[in-house]
């Protein structure tokens, strides 16, 4: 691992003065993943500023039924957290599903979703990555891509995002809030992260020296949720379709439908053209299957992926399926 | 060079490091608790798992700067039955993950005292999760055996659990 210079940050605005002070400079709150990729040489900060500390660990129950959750929140504790269990089963099971328990310990809502790919030449420094060394090219799209996308993804890059987290909030019309030395904002979870185009080295909106603060979440839609995740081993791999679904049905008509997609694409994926398939159609098999099919019309694969696409289709039936069913 | 107040099994001690050395580095180089493993380094295998503040973590993926203050527990701070019955249920083989295995156990065991879910708990709301085979394989699923030993693992787990 390089050297680098270690800052700890009291409070939020020691943190984001030192961010604005040292360009390049990297939040570190739980580590499984900045740690990680620095001892891989693949991130390279000169300053680590240390926000582990920070009292950003709250989980806050708004007067709007909504939920305002703290960046240093870790993942075990919001997925144990009573709120999220009984009122947003998506977030629960999303979380629970990722990593193993020791790093959901560790592991901060902030972090999980600024997390890397797990692309397997991103994480090798001796292999060709556009994302990794702009213009360096791409070795996944000849090598082994099972895990690429199949959505939104370019010539340039086929990585995909690994977050469970973000896919759940994704589904659930979440905002996230960043401060800066020049003020704060907050920015639909949708459009955090970004698609790669011919830029895959910018994963996400945040500017530099913004550091996230909270995740805002809006009071469930009625009806219920689900998270489900395909991967090559039971526990303990990353995703290689996820599903993240809400469906409210009345009389046998679904009247409200949220749906996003992980594992396909370099973004947590919110299905709007399965959302408008379902809206007021039948609860059906039928319906299930148009959503799908509606969602991933534009998918193209790899020769070592596109298996993915059918997956996605049937795994996102099968998941509004179980939600369709009256209870 | 930061300096750092480890707590370690109810010992202080007073650390100057680098900030690259990881918690699970400074255990075993700077203090010689090597009772701590190094297996993949990357967080992947669990053999490094340490307690802090009675909750498991990878200690290779946590840097010692950031856990000053902690209290910090190794499987050389730690007396319980649990071990007994890992040598009675063949839970280990050659012995390299069982540091990482007991650690981990231990945290496990107090989650789900505390009635924290698992990816397999059918009912979120429940607090009072029944303590499964598949319960166990889940929530010790960030600790692998290369010996194969899950079964004596899980046996020892289930026998101390109940």
């Amino acid at each position: 691992m390089r050297s680098f210079a270690y800052v700890s940050a009291p409070d939020v605005d020691t943190a984001v003065r030192a961010l604005a002070d040292q360009p390049g400079a990297k939040p570190l709150a739980g580590g499984t993943n900045l740690v990680d990729l620095m001892r891989q040489d693949v991130e390279r900060p000169a300053t680590v500023v240390d926000i582990s500390t920070l009292p950003l660990t709250e989980v806050e129950v708004l007067p709007d039924g909504g939920l305002r959750i703290g960046a240093l929140v870790r993942n075990s504790h919001l997925a144990a957290h009573p709120a999220v269990r009984t009122r947003y089963p998506v977030l629960a099971q999303a979380l629970l599903s990722g990593a193993s328990g020791q790093i959901r310990n560790m592991a901060t809502v902030g972090g999980n979703l600024l997390q890397r790919t797990r692309c397997l030449y991103f994480v090798d420094a001796t292999a060709a990555c556009n994302k990794r060394e702009p213009g360096s090219g791409c070795d996944a799209a000849g090598g082994f891509h099972r895990a690429a996308a199949v959505l939104g993804a370019s010539e340039h890059c086929v990585a995909t995002h690994p977050s469970d987290m973000a896919v759940a909030l994704a589904a659930l019309d979440a905002t996230v809030e960043v401060h800066s030395v020049r003020g704060s904002r907050t920015i639909p979870l949708v459009e955090f992260h970004r698609l790669p185009g011919d830029r895959p080295e910018r994963e996400t909106v945040l500017e530099p020296g913004e550091l996230i603060v909270a995740v805002e979440l809006p009071a469930p839609i009625a009806g219920r949720s689900a998270y489900r995740k395909v991967r090559d081993r039971a526990s303990f791999a990353f995703a290689l379709v996820s599903v993240a679904a809400a469906l409210e049905v009345r009389d046998g008509v679904v009247t409200a439908a949220r749906v996003a997609l992980g594992g396909v694409a370099a973004k947590p994926w919110r299905a709007i053209e399965a959302e408008r398939v379902l809206t007021g159609a039948p609860a059906t098999e039928e319906t299930f299957r148009r959503a799908a099919e509606a969602e991933l019309a534009h998918a193209t694969g790899l020769p070592g992926n596109e298996f993915k696409i059918e997956l996605a289709k049937r795994t996102i039936v099968a998941v509004l399926r179980g939600l369709g069913v009256p209870e | 060079m930061v300096d750092v107040e480890l707590r370690v099994n109810n010992e202080v001690h007073r650390v100057e490091f680098d900030p690259r050395v990881s918690l699970l580095d400074a255990l075993r180089e700077e203090l010689g608790l090597t009772g701590t493993k190094k297996g993949c380094d990357q967080g992947a295998c669990g053999a490094c798992t340490v307690l802090v503040d009675g909750e498991r973590i990878a200690s290779c993926l946590a840097l010692a700067v950031q856990y000053g203050g902690r209290e910090i527990t190794t499987i050389e701070g730690i007396e319980h039955p649990l071990q007994r019955a890992f040598i009675a249920a063949d839970g280990f083989q050659c012995g390299y993950c069982t540091p990482g295995q007991v650690c981990s156990a231990l945290g496990m065991l107090a989650e789900h005292r505390a009635g924290a879910p698992s990816a397999v708990t059918e009912d979120l709301t429940a607090t009072d999760i029944p303590l499964t085979e598949a319960e166990i394989k889940e929530r010790m699923s960030g600790n692998l055996c290369r010996c194969g030993a899950y079964d004596g693992i899980a046996t020892a787990i289930r026998e101390v659990a109940s």
